[in-house]
């Protein structure tokens, strides 16, 4: 067996956090240090395995296999493909960078950094694992430490944080709980007793051999579809989000929108379609249908909100609409292009996170109005901030702009209608983020922010690592979208089968 | 050789500007001197590679029908193939041409103008990305790339209207320039988006053939909705009604930019989509027929505008959006070549119009109303003559650019429509009007005793200088040269005078002209007898018709009013439900209560909540499954 790359992605974190135990909670830089360092072997490991990936050959690679709970069917096993090597990248990606964002954190630097690291490995786990068991129980670790990482390092204005945080996780819970019963269900009927397992594989082809009844795989899939809907914040299921993320400390906002969430739309793909693509089938008009709310709803909804990350919190949910109609339409350049956005949208609504973490850190205010011609002071954090926002509104040569006009593609074909409504969208968004782009950053400079201090020392880092990703796959879309094609591209043959099976509205 | 290596190497004139732009911004913010020679020489190589371009079109006989092409697979998956590459015929070597010297010349006045700006080096970093974005959508093969590159036309022209951006009318404009042409990118994405649909490709080349087919066997009324859809992006670009609202604005910019924007990039990027796509226009009636109205109009409405603005930019910015109604109104009437032949005239002439004005302006640090300046020809004697020359090439008097390429707009709309014909030639007596009205305003009369006005330097003239020559030759020349053997769609386009029109139209500006100087000639301002007779009129047009007006309205109630009711059914609706059931639902109320004291053992009672669900769920889950799984 080679190098374990997976486990040593998933585990640097941990170690990470196990070593920050031994330390005096004084040790305020060592401990960042240590951080630092692990989730810089995590994300250097990671980026091996999304270039090292080979995607003319595609399928699952750098594969580890342990046997660990025959009883029930479980096994520790990872592996990566093309939907799952740009989310393990993404999530090293934004961990490392969330570390140093969290530079400045020096109330109880030993309990953040341990939870921090923690919650990076969790969702690690959620996109390596290749047995269900495995990507629960990685997804069940994540919750605790965001709840206590809102209380006690969190902010908020317009509810108070311990809301904010309870809020997100019962949505999570709760999400967490359909999920688990419509895996369940999958569990119980793919195969008999004694032959049963959790090997997504395994059941992915108990869908293609004909062992589920669509009636089943109806019922499980609305189980699955409130589960991962939820956790994308899908509409109406949304409103744990700009709250969360007002609520939580920077790096948290970071990881939550930038790769957390991504794991619904990952599931919805990796479980909803592919264990249950009769179900997903039935339920897709009315996901594309919440993603179309979701689009047009939040984007107006952004427009009007004073508080900077309540600005990027319904943006966010507006832009997971993009990502479930491109995944309703049920097809290849659809989910190519949902998938990729996913991508994308982390990277951008993390660089978002940071400036605004930044801006916050320095002015101690997130308030639009009490904010404006902030690029006197702060040119770097302008950059940043300019960059993040023009992402954000697809401006082609930023990362997002070829995810987005796939999905059109995709959709436009599936729900002509819907796709028109989702496009109008640009509109919008180009009208909520110049707002805050112009009274944030431009305008007459206001004496009062002529003391603070611009981007320096560790707050470069984000900036860099996540504006050459914005850019470096702006301008060369392949590198994401080949890898991601590797993925999806096979799904060819089960697409053309729910295609072309009989509809099941008429068995509701 | 150097056209054989020009054209193979085509790719490098967007690319050099745009190497610029990063090196400025990466190393040398601040070394503003430096900066600006790089930019310059980046783009003197470029426009040297244009002219290798056009040099190879003439002798290799590249033709419309036979173009240049090279490409390379920008990404790729089953059914959606974009690539990004060059496609080199007269049109684009033309355009080439066009935006690398004016790019170049309008650099080089900056080194000038902007002295003194903090911001100096990235201003460089700025216009080279400007005309890197511009150059390169120029020369794209697909309508993918262009719309790539349009954006970041549209991303440059935001920035750089917005370039004092500690003004809040600069900001406020830039994102208003931003605002509308979006709408106009919605119409353009999702005509782009059928294309692709329908045709399976959106090379220009491959559609050229399908589209045709598709309309003989089809009809053209789907396609006509989606060419329609296609034009709103250069409605908003170029500046037409009812889109035009951002372009008098983005006059905020540094006079440089507006000249940039006015005469090279941006507003023309409009008016060359629907060239580069002619090949589906040109077969749909229906879409030709808007187009050539549209145009003619907004043409017509922006000169009744331009009547009575008094900023000299502001003035030239109406011109320019009527000018471009021109082009566009050429377009319409099938005449690809004049509409290129005017949009080439007019880059120069307007050009010279803007950095003459910006000259003035940097004179009188920034004093942009025409009745304050007064008598600037004693002070400014050379600014003075190249404006008179632009003022004679846009008004359309032999010999100068203008007059060959407005002679070929009119006859082309007279061959089409007599109401088109007569729009286009009242818009050229009002261009007339205005243009003399401005000149004499601002150069002739009493000098005002508070400008202590002075000429520009070199840095500012020699630029001035190139642009008058051109204004002088740029149309007489390719005129004589056959330009409508190569720039054309369709057959040789062989011009020839029409003597009847050019006569006809010489008089009627010689008209304007001759109205300008009853009223304004000698330093009289006998405008306000008029004013009085005419007052509805006049403050309809003062006030731009109150579109800006009408668009305010609509964006600060029914956009934001519909905002904030989502926003107030989102707190109160959607989370009220979600709020309601977690307090009524008594355990969960208490676990609720007691988290928000902060006390309690967060560990035990998250995990006792989840448990209670997880096994709640399950009990429910293994009831429906024990019950064969339907429900």
């Amino acid at each position: 067996m080679s190098f374990p790359v997976l486990s040593t992605i998933l585990f640097a974190p941990i170690a990470g956090a196990a070593a920050i135990t031994f330390l005096p909670t004084t040790a305020g830089s060592t401990i960042k240090k240590v951080s630092a360092a692990s989730m810089g072997i995590s994300f250097l490991l990671s980026l091996m395995v999304f270039f090292g990936y080979n995607w003319q050959t595609g399928g699952m690679q750098f594969v580890e296999t342990l046997t660990w709970l025959p009883e029930m069917g479980a096994s520790y096993s990872l592996g990566v493909d093309g939907l799952s090597a740009p989310m393990i990248l993404l999530t090293a990606l934004i961990g490392f960078a969330g570390v140093f964002a969290s530079w400045r954190v020096d109330e109880r630097p030993k309990e953040f950094f341990i939870l921090f690291l923690l919650l990076v490995a969790g969702v690690a786990g959620t996109f390596v694992a290749r047995d269900l068991f495995l990507f629960l129980l990685c997804y069940e670790v994540v919750v605790i430490p965001i709840y206590i990482m809102i209380i006690l390092w969190g902010s908020s204005k317009r509810v108070t944080k311990e809301y904010a945080a309870m809020k997100l996780t019962i949505y999570l819970l709760l999400g967490s709980a359909f999920l688990l019963a419509g895996i369940l269900m999958l569990y119980l009927n793919a195969y008999p007793a004694g032959a049963r397992t959790f090997s997504m594989e395994a059941l992915a082809k108990a869908a293609s051999s004909g062992a589920l009844s669509p009636e089943f795989q109806k019922f499980a899939f609305f189980f699955v579809m409130l589960g991962f809907g939820s956790l994308l914040s899908m509409w109406p299921f949304h409103s744990w989000s700009p709250d969360g993320y007002a609520g939580a400390p920077t790096a948290v906002s970071m990881v939550h929108a930038g790769v957390l969430k991504k794991i619904g739309g990952y599931g919805l793909i990796r479980i909803g379609l592919l264990m249950l693509p009769l179900g997903f089938k039935f339920w897709a008009p009315l996901i594309a249908a919440f993603g179309v709310a979701n689009v047009a709803y939040a984007a107006f909804i952004a427009l009007v909100q004073k508080d900077m990350k309540y600005v990027v919190g319904y943006s966010s949910v507006s832009h997971m609409g993009y990502v479930l109609i491109g995944i309703a339409a049920a097809d290849v350049i659809g989910i190519n292009g949902a998938v990729a956005n996913m991508f994308a949208h982390g990277v951008m609504s993390a660089l978002f996170f940071a400036m605004i973490g930044h801006i916050y850190h320095a002015t101690h205010t997130r308030h639009i109005p009490d904010l404006g011609g902030l690029a006197h002071q702060m040119p770097r954090a302008t950059v940043g901030f300019f960059l993040a926002g023009m992402a954000s509104l697809g401006l082609p040569g930023l990362i997002s702009f070829v995810p987005e006009f796939t999905i059109f593609v995709g959709s436009f074909k599936a729900f002509p209608l819907f796709a028109v409504l989702a496009i109008a969208g640009i509109i919008l968004t180009a009208l909520y983020v110049l707002r805050v782009l112009a009274d944030v950053l431009f305008g007459p400079r206001r004496s009062e922010w002529d003391g603070v201090h611009d981007l320096h020392g560790a707050d470069w880092v984000p900036l860099v690592v996540l504006g050459a990703f914005l850019i470096g796959f702006g301008f060369f879309p392949s590198l994401l979208m080949d890898v991601v094609n590797s993925g999806i591209e096979p799904l060819t043959p089960l697409l053309v089968k729910i295609k072309t099976a009989a509809t099941l509205w008429g068995g509701l | 050789m150097w056209a054989d290596f020009s054209l193979h190497h085509a790719w490098l004139i967007p690319l050099l500007p745009a190497l610029a732009f990063a090196i400025i911004s990466f190393f040398l913010l601040r070394s503003p001197w430096l900066a600006a020679r790089l930019a310059i020489a980046a783009m003197g190589t470029a426009f040297l590679i244009a002219l290798g371009v056009v040099w190879a079109v003439g002798s290799k006989g590249i033709t419309v029908e036979a173009p240049f092409v090279m490409k390379t697979v920008w990404f790729s998956m089953p059914g959606l193939v974009a690539s990004m590459g060059v496609l080199v015929d007269p049109i684009a070597a033309m355009m080439l041409f066009v935006v690398s010297l004016i790019s170049l010349l309008v650099l080089i006045y900056s080194t000038g103008y902007m002295t003194g700006d903090p911001g100096y080096a990235r201003f460089f970093a700025f216009m080279s990305l400007f005309a890197a974005s511009m150059l390169a959508m120029v020369i794209a093969t697909n309508f993918l790339q262009m719309f790539v590159f349009w954006e970041l036309v549209g991303l440059c022209s935001y920035l750089l209207i917005g370039w004092y951006f500690f003004k809040i009318s600069a900001r406020e404009a830039a994102k208003k320039a931003f605002m509308t042409t979006r709408i106009g990118d919605f119409g353009i994405l999702l005509g782009i988006l059928f294309l692709q649909i329908a045709f399976g490709t959106l090379d220009f080349g491959e559609l050229a053939v399908k589209v045709p087919a598709y309309v003989q066997q089809n009809g053209v009324a789907l396609l006509t909705c989606v060419a329609l859809l296609l034009f709103a992006g250069p409605i908003a670009k170029s500046g037409q009604f009812p889109l035009h609202v951002w372009l008098p604005d983005a006059m905020e910019g540094p006079t440089p930019v507006s000249a940039l924007i006015h005469a090279a990039t941006m507003v023309v990027a409009g008016v060359y989509l629907v060239a580069r796509a002619f090949a589906i226009f040109s077969v749909l009636p229906g879409a030709m027929t808007v187009i050539a109205w549209l145009g003619c109009f907004t043409a017509l409405f922006a000169a009744a505008i331009a009547l009575t603005q008094r900023e000299i930019k502001r003035i030239l910015a109406f011109s320019t959006i009527s000018q471009l109604g021109y082009m566009m109104l050429a377009l319409g009437v099938g005449s690809l070549t004049a509409s290129m032949f005017h949009l080439m005239t007019h880059a120069f002439f307007k050009a010279l119009l803007f950095l003459g004005a910006g000259s003035i302006l940097h004179a009188l640090h920034d004093k942009a109303d025409i009745f304050e300046m007064g008598g600037l020809r004693k002070s400014m004697p050379a600014t003075c003559a190249m404006m008179g020359i632009a003022v004679l090439a846009i008004a359309g008097i032999p010999p100068f650019a203008g007059f060959f390429s407005k002679d070929e707009i009119l006859v082309a709309a007279a061959h089409v429509s007599t109401p088109l014909y007569i729009g286009a030639s009242f818009t050229a007596f009002l261009t007339a009007f205005y243009m003399a009205r401005l000149f004499l305003v601002a150069f002739f009369g009493e000098e005002n005793p508070h400008n202590h006005a002075h000429e520009s330097g070199l840095a500012m003239l020699a630029p001035m200088g190139v642009l008058a020559v051109f204004s002088i030759i740029a149309g007489i020349v390719p005129f004589t040269m056959g330009f409508g053997d190569w720039v054309r769609f369709g057959p040789a386009h062989h011009a020839g005078i029409d003597w009847g029109i050019a006569s006809a139209s010489t008089l009627i500006a010689l008209a304007g002209f001759g109205l300008a100087w009853a009223i304004y000639g000698n330093g009289a301002r006998r405008s306000d007898a008029i004013v009085k007779q005419v007052g509805v009129l006049y403050s309809l047009s003062l006030n731009k018709f109150y579109i800006d007006e009408i668009y305010q309205w609509f964006n600060r109630n029914i956009v934001t009013g519909l905002a904030r009711v989502l926003y107030w059914v989102d707190l109160n609706v959607v989370d009220g439900i979600v709020d309601g059931a977690a307090q009524k639902s008594g355990a969960v109320g208490n676990i609720l209560r007691r988290f928000q004291t902060g006390q309690t053992q967060h560990y035990a009672a998250l995990m006792l909540m989840a448990t209670v669900m997880m096994t709640l769920i399950l009990a429910i889950t293994a009831g429906a499954v024990a019950g064969g799984g339907k429900i």
